[in-house]
Formats: structure tokens, sequence, C-alpha cells
């Protein structure tokens, strides 16, 4: 089966190739690329991307699939439809299941529902025993069945001194412990940014501190043990300044963003609009500033979306008992390329942090249109105007800020191991 | 300005200063109402009125179900304990049902910021927002506009303090809203750990230091305590709150001599206000009796009534 684009234009920050080519796939692997026109094969499938842009396939590392225990909010197979939808050919699925990644069945299970999805899945551990932050969950175990990563995400590792034994653990394998930042003693019963609006709202605050110490903190661990350390979903100015630091001294860091944290402030709240309760919060337009920052300065490594599906009837009622998270990937693209519309970052930039940085992260071999690697592509349409339609999403949820959004910018087409 | 164009009343921001005005004048020709042997007129019969309370309230839930009464309203009142609630029955669909039933107008506490916006938007009853979270009392600050009118003649160029859990206080916050919209100057006095951020970019004017906050004030309102706000430790015991934030002799006295002092309710004696304080005024009283007269005003103006008609 071999698949050639043609006309398309070429970003492929890996290996530095920026310009008019046209690229052959065949058996799932790309086999060559080569001048307009240059490029022929038998049989071949034949996708003409004139004024499209081609790319490695994205991939995003932050994701909750749901699945097993929460099929109601999404499935690995309706999650990862959507993660193609949105451009995605592989993405990382957060071990807060129930029942908890944090062993080889788990992982094992999730493997085997991911075997016939429309993106390539690769799942995240526990660093602790279902998340409860008290025991290392298997580290050795989780690697072998397939986890890439371990993280507790969606809750801190409150106990300093098990955050620093899974640094040090880590070391045997060199394996990437991703950090959800917050001190629950500061978030307490917070549900959106502490602030102006919190105050007028009448509603509990999160202040930024309760990510900023725990990052701190955990910089400071990671310099400790040298364990490699990744940060999730960074919201704070305060989170980009301690990352900066840490990075120009040598700490083994490295962090993401989300495409909500550097869109939107704390004021989408307004109205108590449920759809615009995540957590970490979203803050003020200060903080999105330094986001950008940090973005632009390389201090953020990677975006990825933390899409968090959850059913409407849990989003539809109380503020306060409405939970946390939003969905991401069928707008993550779309929003990203708006950096490179207000000057923040190029274009190669933002795909850069789409596909070849988290890949280098996750020490995944993908993320690059080199010869012999999974042809994995993704082809977008830069100019494409649309407006957000959160009832067409792929995924089985509909929880989005951004619904009746004007966006520009598409996933056109999203090749994933060769097929279409 | 003869009638209210809204269909809700969630909160005193974005009033004008008119529409506070009608309701305080409404809310006079309603007064004489509770001092009449037949306490009734027949502004709302046939009209169905619900008090949905899903927090404690003794106090204002009897102010609502007595000035629907003295309106001839059919008044009916579901609280948590009695309600489906406890089945696990989401906010929504209660109110549905409520309004399935065919009511006219939803009074709603709720212990959630937003709740009465939330129900707002979805049903077709008037609703009226008796209290959530810290958001807003909106029936509050207007009774307390209402008694400080009544009692000093204007609202217009007064200072008032209020004073104690800023933070966790939707009084403080309606009257904040409604006293600058009427021309006075508000100071909110607490510790730090009870003031919220940027509470000063509501208008209020912000003092730690109770003395200061109570000097020439026209009217003391005192905020309740939440006794268990000391487990959160935002404060570290209630003898040495009382000394920093309590209402005491010497205190009244810094005000102004024709000071009011106020309280919405239920008072902590000894804590916030020292009973010699709470005994010495009847205002306290008085904001109680007031209050059934402006909810009256409210429930009348929401349906439609104008001041003409009162």
């Amino acid at each position: 089966m071999n698949i050639i684009i043609k006309n398309g234009h070429i970003i492929d920050p890996a290996n530095k190739i920026d310009g008019k080519f046209d690229i052959l796939a065949s058996d799932g692997k790309i086999a060559k690329l080569g001048k307009p026109g240059s490029l022929s094969a038998g049989g071949a499938q034949v996708i003409d991307a004139s004024g499209k842009l081609v790319v490695p396939g994205l991939i995003d590392m932050h994701v909750h699939l749901r699945e097993p225990g929460f099929e109601y909010k999404e499935t690995i197979a309706t999650g990862t439809a959507a993660a193609r939808a949105g451009g995605f050919t592989s993405v990382c699925c957060m071990p807060n299941t129930n029942p908890v990644n944090d062993n080889r069945s788990v992982t094992e299970f999730i493997l085997s529902q991911a075997r016939d999805a429309a993106a390539r899945v690769y799942p995240i551990g526990a660093i602790t025993k279902g998340s409860k932050g008290e025991e290392l969950a298997e580290m050795s175990e989780l690697r072998e069945a397939g986890c890439l990563a371990v993280s507790d995400d969606g809750k801190p590792v409150m106990n300093a001194a098990i955050m620093r034994r899974a640094l040090e653990y880590s070391k045997i394998f060199d394996m990437l412990i991703v950090s959800h930042c917050e001190d629950s003693s500061l978030s307490g019963k917070g549900v959106m940014n502490e602030g102006v609006v919190s105050t007028e709202l009448g509603l509990r605050g999160i202040p930024y501190a309760a990510e900023d110490v725990m990052v701190a903190r955990d910089l400071s661990l990671s310099e400790l043990t040298g364990g490699r350390l990744h940060i999730a979903h960074v919201s704070t100015a305060g989170s980009v300044r301690l990352i900066r630091d840490a990075k120009a001294r040598g700490v083994r860091v490295t962090a993401e963003t989300c495409p909500h944290y550097f869109t939107l402030t704390e004021e989408a709240v307004r109205g108590y609009n449920t759809m615009a309760k995540m957590n970490p919060p979203l803050r003020t337009a200060n903080d999105v500033a330094e986001i950008k920052q940090g973005l632009r300065d390389g201090t953020i490594d990677v975006i990825a979306t933390d899409h968090a599906p959850h059913a409407m009837d849990e989003k539809s009622g109380e503020f306060d008992y409405a939970p946390f998270g939003i969905v991401g990937l069928e707008t993550a693209l779309a929003l990203s390329l708006r950096l490179a519309g207000e000057d923040v970052l190029s274009i190669a930039e933002v795909i850069r942090k789409l596909s070849i940085n988290p890949a280098s992260v996750l020490k995944l071999n993908k993320g690059a249109l080199s010869v012999g690697a999974d042809a994995d592509i993704t082809v977008i349409d830069p100019d494409a105007e649309w407006t957000v339609n959160a009832s067409q999403f792929k995924s089985k949820s509909k929880n989005t800020p951004f619904n009746s959004c004007k966006l520009k910018g598409r996933a056109a087409q999203t090749i994933v191991g060769g097929k279409v | 300005m003869s009638s209210l164009q809204s269909k809700d009343l969630l909160g005193i921001k974005g009033m004008t200063a008119d529409e506070i005005k009608l309701i305080l004048d409404t809310a006079a020709t309603f007064r004489d109402v509770s001092e009449r042997d037949i306490k009734k007129v027949p502004a709302l019969r046939g009209r169905t009125v619900i008090n949905l309370f899903y927090e404690a309230s003794t106090r204002t839930r009897t102010s609502f179900e007595l000035a629907g009464k003295r309106l001839s309203a059919d008044v009916i009142n579901i609280s948590t304990s009695t309600s489906s609630v406890v089945k696990g029955e989401t906010l929504l669909d209660t109110a549905r049902n409520i309004e399935a039933m065919k009511c006219d107008m939803i009074i709603v506490r709720h212990s959630c910021s937003g709740a009465p916006e939330f129900l707002s938007k979805r049903l077709k009853s008037s609703v009226i927002n008796a209290g959530d979270g810290f958001h807003e009392h909106p029936t509050q600050a207007l009774l307390d506009m209402f008694t400080i009118r009544e009692k000093l003649g204007r609202l217009e160029g007064l200072t008032v303090a209020i004073v104690g859990d800023i933070a966790h206080s939707r009084v403080a916050r309606s009257n904040i809203y409604g006293l600058t919209t009427m021309g006075a100057k508000v100071r909110v006095c607490g510790p730090p750990t009870m003031m919220p951020p940027g509470i000063e970019r509501m208008g209020a004017e912000v003092h730690y230091n109770m003395d200061k906050a109570v000097e020439g004030a026209d009217v003391v309102m005192m905020l309740r305590l939440q006794l268990e706000r000391q487990a959160a430790g935002l404060f570290p015991g209630v003898r040495e709150y009382a000394k920093l934030y309590g209402l005491n002799p010497a205190r009244v006295g810094r005000a102004a001599n024709h000071a009011l002092v106020m309280h919405p309710g239920p008072m902590n004696r000894g804590v916030e206000i020292s009973s010699e304080v709470a005994d010495g005024t009847p205002v306290i009283l008085d904001q109680v009796t007031n209050g059934v007269a402006v909810r009256m005003a409210v429930m009348f103006l929401l349906s439609g009534g104008s001041k003409a008609e009162a």
C-alpha cells in the first residue's frame, strides 16, 4: 500500500525541512521525500496537498481517555477518533481511570482496547498505588507493559518524600515523572483562580501559589535526585519563571502548557460557566503573557491538551459541584496556530511543540518525517476557517469553552501508519 | 421609574440607583401592612411562590414566607431535609419539577454561588436570590439600605463600616454594590485572612484596624463570624477576634454620635458584638421588621406590579 502526498508544504522541524516536497509512504513507513512531481509508485493513493501543510503526526502527551471506568465520558475508541479528527496520530492517556492504571493488567487492558483505535495510544502509569500518594507503584512492571511515563495526574503527590523517592527510583529506567503541580493545602476547596473575579463571583479561589510552590518543590527534588521531571499543564507566570531558572542551571526538566492557558483568562468563568472550570484554573492576562513568553523562549517545550471529557449532566448545575476539565483534542491545533498568527511562535515552532518535542520528552521514536519512520503524517489546511460546533465532536463529551468560536486551521487528513 | 423590567432579582450588582430607590419606596408603602390588624393585601392573590432553600435558614425563609402570605400569594416551603435533594436529584430537575406544577416565583437559597443565576437562565418563573454562597444576598442589602434611609433620612454621603469576615460574606458584597451605587462610602474591615483579593475594586476601602474603620462612621454593620473558620486557620481564637474586631461600647463611641449599629443575624454575642451593644440598639430588630416589607416590595414588583398600585 503506497501513498503519495503531493504539492504540500512540508514542515518537519526535527529534520529542518520547511519547503515544498512530495512524500511517499510505503507499507506504513515513510519511503522517500522528493521535489514536487519527482515521486511515483504503482497503484499509489495520491493526496493532493496543494496549499496545505504536511507535518509529522501530532502527539498529545496529556489526554484522559477515561477507559476503563468512565466509559460514559469517553472510550479509547471515541477519544482516539477525536484525536484523529484533531490531527493527532498519538496520544498518551493518563492513569486516573477506575481502576487506576497502576499495574500491568490495567496497562495491558488499555493497550488491547487500543489495538484497533483511530490513533496510537501510549499509556502513562501511576506514580503511586491508586494514585494515593502513599506507596510507589511498580514502575518496572508498568514500563515493561508499555507505559512511557508515570504520573498521578489529577492529584498532586503531596508527600515530598514520596516524590523524592519516585524521582530517585525512576533513574533505574530513566523513566519520566509527569507532575501535576498543586499544593492541595493551598488549593483547598477552590474552584477557580483566586483573584478579583473569584471575589466578585463569591467562588472559592485557588491561588497561583498553589501551583508555584509545588513546581519549586519538584524542581528542587529533580535537582537533588537527577530524576527526569516533566511539569504538566503550566498555568502560572511563576511556574514559567521557576522552570526557566531551573533549565538555565541544568535541571532535567521539561514542561507543557495547554491551549486554554494561552487563550483564555479567569474572565471566562463569569456567568458561572462550568465549561471554563478546569484544574489548574484559568488565570490572568499576566499569566497568559508569561506563558506565551515561555513558549517563545523554549521554557515550555510542549503543547498538550489535558483533554478531560465529562458528561453534560456533570457539567450542568452548580459551579462548585461541576467536575474540573475540558475536552481539547479537536480544537488544540487551531488554537495553537493562533500563536503563529500572533507572532508568538512560527508555524514550525508550533508544529515542533506538537510533535518532535513531546516525542523527545517521551523518548518516543516519532515526531519526524524521517525515511524509515512510521508514516504518521498530518495534513493541515492552515487557511480553513471553521466554527466550533461541539455537537459534531468525535469525542463522546462536548465540554468545551470554545463552542461557537471561529477558528482558522484544521487537520485535513490524519495518516496513522500509512492509513488515511 | 415605577416598575421593574427584569424577571429575576439575582444580585445588587448591575442595578441602577433608580431601581434600588423604586424598591425602597415601594417597601415603604408595604411597611404599614405589617402594622395593621389584618396584615394582608390582595396584590399577589392566585400567585404561587416557592421557597426553595438548600441551606438552613430561619429568619430569611420566614421573612419571605410572611412577605408572600401578606401579599396573599400561596407560599410553599421546600428545604433540603424534606425534599428529593437527599435522593440525589439535580438542582435543575428539582426546579423543573416545581415549575411543572405552575409556580410563578422561586426564591432560592443555596450554598453554591451562582445557583440562582443558573436556574434563572433555565426557568420561566421569576427567581429571587435569597443568598447564594459568598456571592450575593440582595434582599438583605435592600433591607439594610431601607433601614439606614429610614433612620438617617438618606444614603448618599454616608460612611458605612462593614466589619467581619468579608471574604465569606454575601451580605458584604451586596451591601458594597448597593451602598456605593446609592452614593455612600463603604469601608470594609476584618483580618487580612478574611479579606478577599480585589475587594477594593468593588468600591470599598479596606481596613484591618477596626478603630480606624469605625472612626466617624454613620453606620457600623457587623457580620456574623462562622466559628468553624478558626479550624481553617483564618483566626487564632474567639478571644483575640473579639478583641480586634468585636464591637464594644468604646468602639461605638468612635463612630458618629447618631451612628446605627446593624447586624444581619444571627449574632454571636461576645464575639463580633458585645451584649451591651446588641441590646442597646433597636436597629437590629428593625432590620428584621423591614425585611418583610422589602421582600413584599421585591415580590410585588417582579410580579409586574408598579409603585402606584402598591
